[in-house]
């Protein structure tokens, strides 16, 4: 039981819950604050990931050197989404995102660009710089997480990316708080009010768009250098579908939301998969196999964890932390 | 009286004003083979209150629409100021002081009607992206908005409910948070679409000699509505559409005796000679 509750732990706090937190943080300033159906967060992280991945194995790059690629990747691809689509209706930018993540890793998985995006395997060893810049004190170490060992570059990684977390948090924090943040919540509700007090939605919508994608392109990045890999199969669509999921569990529009949303998420996978691997190992207490056996185990817990997920949107669609009061409010 | 700058104005549809500060040509809108604005010429005198009148579907909603770029045009040109306005989206014409409200109001239900009024402010330093995060770099204006906005909501009567969601507000005190957000925005010129539309008699009375007191202030005022006794009050000047043409213009006591008028209203065959009126 303890070691399913510090895998859970690790779940929560590990680096697939970073990345997918960073993710969600974006995608909370699209769908949250903007209400931009963006269905492509999968593509920004993607392109975030390749960002750190191919200059370093192509070009020799530092690893550090490629931060600002990442934001300028991200940037151009949301400003090629973005300029098409965001001057039409909303359904025309959720079209466009999901095609467009979809092309991107199918264009990262040819076969024919093996040499620069390593195909379907993706692109390995180039975290050098990542190992090489952890500190002394944890250097060689392992970290105790109650029954769980985290190794030191995986710690380090953690590290580095809940300090994304919370920088970007206290941008995200500081934005909409402000008049800026209050035009977009406006634009959220009704784009032709704003415009007729002299918004110029088309510019706040992009903005908006590219301060997202450049989040989620960073969530990319700590999701490639965390595994050691950038390969298409970590930015399919159930990539955004996810984080759609995490933003509705935490709350919408609020700054702590992603964080909330990841990390219950993250726990609550990685503790339904222990339970469910422990009860189908055939030792112990095992669940009828006529239910679920050790071979399908990983598809009931989805199953479970979309059961969960529907519950919550009709018992509490606000979220976990979400103002009811607001909701109240249809807009549409 | 203001009413003297009409003096010389011939009372005929698409007559010259002294110092017209919105003037359209031939402005014509069809949705497939429905003409809902064909609009040969008229112009707004400024600093006047100006009255759009017309029965249900004659095309007000629609030219206020065109006016204000929500809409195109298939043909036809305006200048604001002496400045065209062909193509001008609709946040550069509010920029450029054109300002409209909704027949079906906008005012926002997910935010407070504090919120709602600040955002109507222009050239707020908050509002770029770049000082939007530091907070001591517009703190002092929000300050300056908030208080002219609370003035404005205890002129229309909507101070208790500042910090409300605008979801809660009733249908009529929509209408009033929609006007006095527009005025945020210290247009030149305000366009109201039925602003008096569900508001209670008494609270419409204190209205009117608000939008008079708009034009004291240096603006001016067109504005829809179906309410003859509030146009007779207030307007400096008629304007009456019918299928999408200016079917008369004149002082609203000219324009409340006009044949054509009545015919309209009535729903007689329009298409009768204006001929030369009295
Ligand atoms: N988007 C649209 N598509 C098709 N027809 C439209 C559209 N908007 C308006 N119309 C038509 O144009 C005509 C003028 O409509 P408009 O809303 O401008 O009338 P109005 O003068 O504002 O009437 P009311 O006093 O009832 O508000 C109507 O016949 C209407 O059916
Ligand atoms: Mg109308």
């Amino acid at each position: 039981m303890s070691q399913t509750l510090s895998n859970g732990l690790f779940g929560a706090i590990g680096v697939v819950a970073i990345a997918y937190c960073l993710a969600a943080i974006g995608l909370n300033v699209h769908f949250g604050y903007t209400g931009l159906l963006n269905f492509g967060q999968a593509g920004f992280a993607l392109v975030g990931g390749y960002a750190v991945a191919m200059p370093v194995m192509n070009w020799q790059w530092s690893i550090w050197a490629t931060i600002p690629v990442v934001i300028v990747a991200s940037s151009v691809f949301a400003l090629l989404l973005g300029i098409p689509t965001l001057r039409l209706r909303s359904d025309y930018l959720a079209i466009v995102t999901i095609a467009a993540a979809e092309i991107l890793r199918l264009l990262v998985s040819t076969p024919n660009l093996k040499n620069v995006t390593g195909s379907t395997d993706g692109i390995n060893s180039f975290t050098n710089d990542i190992q090489n810049s952890i500190p002394g004190f944890l250097k060689g170490r392992t970290v105790p997480l109650w029954e769980k060992n985290i190794s030191d570059y995986e710690m380090w990684v953690m590290m580095l990316g809940w300090f994304l977390v919370a920088l970007f948090s206290v941008v995200v924090w500081a934005l909409m708080r402000s008049p800026w943040g209050r035009v977009l919540r406006s634009i959220r509700e009704d784009e032709d009010a704003a415009r007729s007090l002299g918004k110029n939605v088309f510019a706040y919508k992009m903005t908006s768009l590219v301060l997202g994608g450049v989040i989620g392109g960073f969530g990319g990045a700590i999701l490639v250098i965390g595994q050691r890999n950038a390969s298409p199969g970590s930015f399919q669509t159930q990539f955004t579908f996810l984080t759609y999921a995490i933003v509705v569990l935490g709350g919408v529009g609020k700054v702590k939301g992603p964080i909330v949303g990841a990390m219950m998420f993250w726990f609550l996978i990685t503790v339904t998969d222990s339970l469910l691997a422990d009860w189908t190992d055939g030792s112990g207490f095992q669940l009828p196999t006529w239910i679920m056996d050790s071979s399908n185990f990983s598809f009931f817990r989805w199953i479970l964890v979309g059961g969960g997920l529907a519950l919550l949107v009709i018992f509490r669609p606000q979220g976990i932390f979400g103002d009811k009061k607001e909701q109240a409010f249809d807009v549409r | 009286m203001s009413a003297d700058v009409f003096a010389d104005v011939p009372c005929v549809p698409g007559s010259l004003k002294p110092d017209p500060i919105l003037v359209a040509d031939s402005v014509r809108r069809s949705f497939g083979g429905l003409v809902a604005v064909d609009v040969e010429h008229v112009e707004v005198q400024r600093n006047t209150i100006t009255a759009l009148i017309g029965p249900n579907g004659a095309g007000k909603t629609t030219f206020f629409n065109l006016l204000t770029g929500f809409d195109e045009p298939n043909v036809g040109t305006w200048t604001f100021n002496g400045v065209s306005m062909n193509g001008v989206s609709p946040y550069k014409a509010a920029r450029r002081g054109m300002v409209r409200t909704f027949q079906l109001t906008k005012s926002l239900s997910r935010m407070t009607v504090i919120e709602n009024m600040r955002l109507g402010a222009t050239d707020q330093a908050g509002e770029r992206l770049w000082t939007a995060p530091f907070k001591f770099l517009w703190r002092d204006q929000e300050a300056a908005i908030t208080e002219r906005a609370e003035a404005l909501l205890e002129r229309f009567k909507l101070d208790h409910m500042r910090d409300e969601f605008g979801g809660s507000l009733s249908g009529g005190q929509r209408k009033l948070l929609e006007m006095a957000r527009a005025l945020m925005v210290e247009p030149e010129m305000v366009m109201l679409d039925e602003p008096m539309a569900g508001v209670n008699p008494a609270l419409k009375q204190s209205l009117l000699e608000h939008v008079k007191g708009l034009k004291d202030e240096g603006r001016t005022v067109l504005f829809v509505e179906h309410d003859m006794d509030m146009v007779h009050e207030i307007a400096d000047w008629v304007v009456v559409m019918a299928e999408g043409q200016i079917i008369a213009e004149g002082p609203p006591a000219f324009v409340g005796a006009d044949q054509a008028v009545i015919d309209a209203y009535l729903g007689a065959h329009q298409n009768t000679d204006l001929g030369v009126t009295p």
